[in-house]
């Protein structure tokens, strides 16, 4: 300390504390965290051992029905796309996708029910059906540690706006909208759980609490219920739109599906 | 719909005590809840887990209305020889489910 009077280093240490603040206000500095972040070590390494993850039940499945002939084309998706291992990868990453009949974007549910319509000629499976969460988690999985990378097309942006809006938009008995959780007060806790950032890294997820697979939607739609709203259907605008802007949030965040939530 | 998971080494020295995982999946349904219906929903639990290697018993659980759905169940066992362990899970409803995972002791 003696060739270091108080007062410099003091002043050193003022000056440090001062640029670790600037860096941690920088823009470019990501806060971002995935749920993941957020989960105790036990439910961590459920996540990450494909032993412990329920989830790989699922994908197993859904590798099955991936090779099963459906429809009157009698065609199974790996007759037209072959291996998922390369077909489907990064399809999740940038999912949702503008679709050019419906002209609106559409998930990756909905997209696979248009593939069973269109290519082979079988009925649409019901949404969040046990073997929808198949199929979808499936190809999700090909994408597995893939950043999340939004669709690019230029037709998607105003619906992706409506989707903020909706983030932002108070709703239910509640009064409250997705960015007064999910922003203001991501980290502090509801009870017993920590509020999450909500980006939507992991779906379809297996949540403990639902002691089973589901979709974004079905999350979405607890959340509204949460705050006393009446839920958006299932398949409805709405979600698709919110799961556009919530994307678009979460760039570049790497895929962890099939992810395990508490 | 019966689907298992099972992580046992492939091989492993005679001697060693290896780890073996399971998960299986199942709804292990209490019997205590009702549906939307309102109607209470049958109950539908596995009851026991064993496992024999080369015909011995090695393991065994019995499972009751407090353990979650797609129950996971780890334990040891020692390697004594090369052959294959077999995993029953047994449960209401006729719920059977046979597996087996062959194992090298060199």
């Amino acid at each position: 300390m003696s060739r270091w009077p108080r007062a410099a280093s003091l002043a050193l240490l003022v000056g440090a504390l001062s640029l670790r603040h600037a860096v941690a206000a920088e823009p470019s500095a990501d806060a971002r965290r995935s749920g993941f972040a957020y989960m105790t070590p036990s439910t961590q390494a459920m996540q990450r051992d494909d032993t412990q993850n329920p989830g790989m039940l699922w994908v197993g499945d859904g590798e099955a029905s991936w090779r099963r002939k459906a429809g009157k084309a009698d065609q199974a998706c790996a007759d037209c796309h072959g291996a998922a291992s390369a077909s489907m990868r990064g399809v999740a990453a940038r999912s949702p996708d503008f679709d050019l009949r419906l002209e609106r974007p559409v998930d990756l549910a909905a997209r696979i029910n248009l593939c069973r319509e269109r290519h082979q000629q079988a009925e649409p499976l019901p949404l969040e059906s046990q073997e929808l969460l198949n199929l979808e988690v499936f190809v999700a999985f090909q994408s597995r540690g893939m950043p999340i990378a939004p669709a690019t097309d230029e037709r998607l942006a105003s619906f992706r706006e409506r989707g903020k809006q909706l983030y932002r938009q108070r709703m239910g008995q509640l009064d409250l909208a997705c960015t007064q959780c999910h922003d203001d007060s991501a980290g502090k806790r509801l009870g017993s759980s920590v509020i999450p950032q909500a980006h939507p890294t992991g779906y379809p997820i297996y949540r403990l609490e639902w002691q089973s697979l589901g979709s974004l939607q079905r999350r979405l739609r607890g959340c509204l219920t949460g705050i006393r709203a009446e839920p958006f259907a299932y398949g409805a605008p709405e979600l698709v739109d919110l799961e556009l802007y919530l994307k678009s949030r979460a760039a570049g965040l790497p895929l962890e599906t099939p992810a395990v939530r508490p | 719909m019966a689907r298992a998971l099972i992580k046992v080494p492939r091989s492993a020295r005679r001697g060693d005590v290896v780890e073996i995982s399971t998960l299986i999946a199942h709804p292990m349904e209490t019997g205590f809840r009702a549906g939307a219906d309102g109607q209470r929903l049958p109950r539908s639990l596995i009851r026991r887990l064993s496992c024999e290697y080369n015909g011995a018993l090695v393991f065994s659980a019995e499972f009751f209305a407090a353990v979650a759905a797609n129950p996971y169940c780890a334990f040891y066992t020692v390697a004594t020889e090369s052959g294959t362990l077999r995993f029953t899970w047994e449960g209401d409803g006729g719920f059977a489910q046979i597996e087996t995972v062959a194992i090298t002791v060199t």
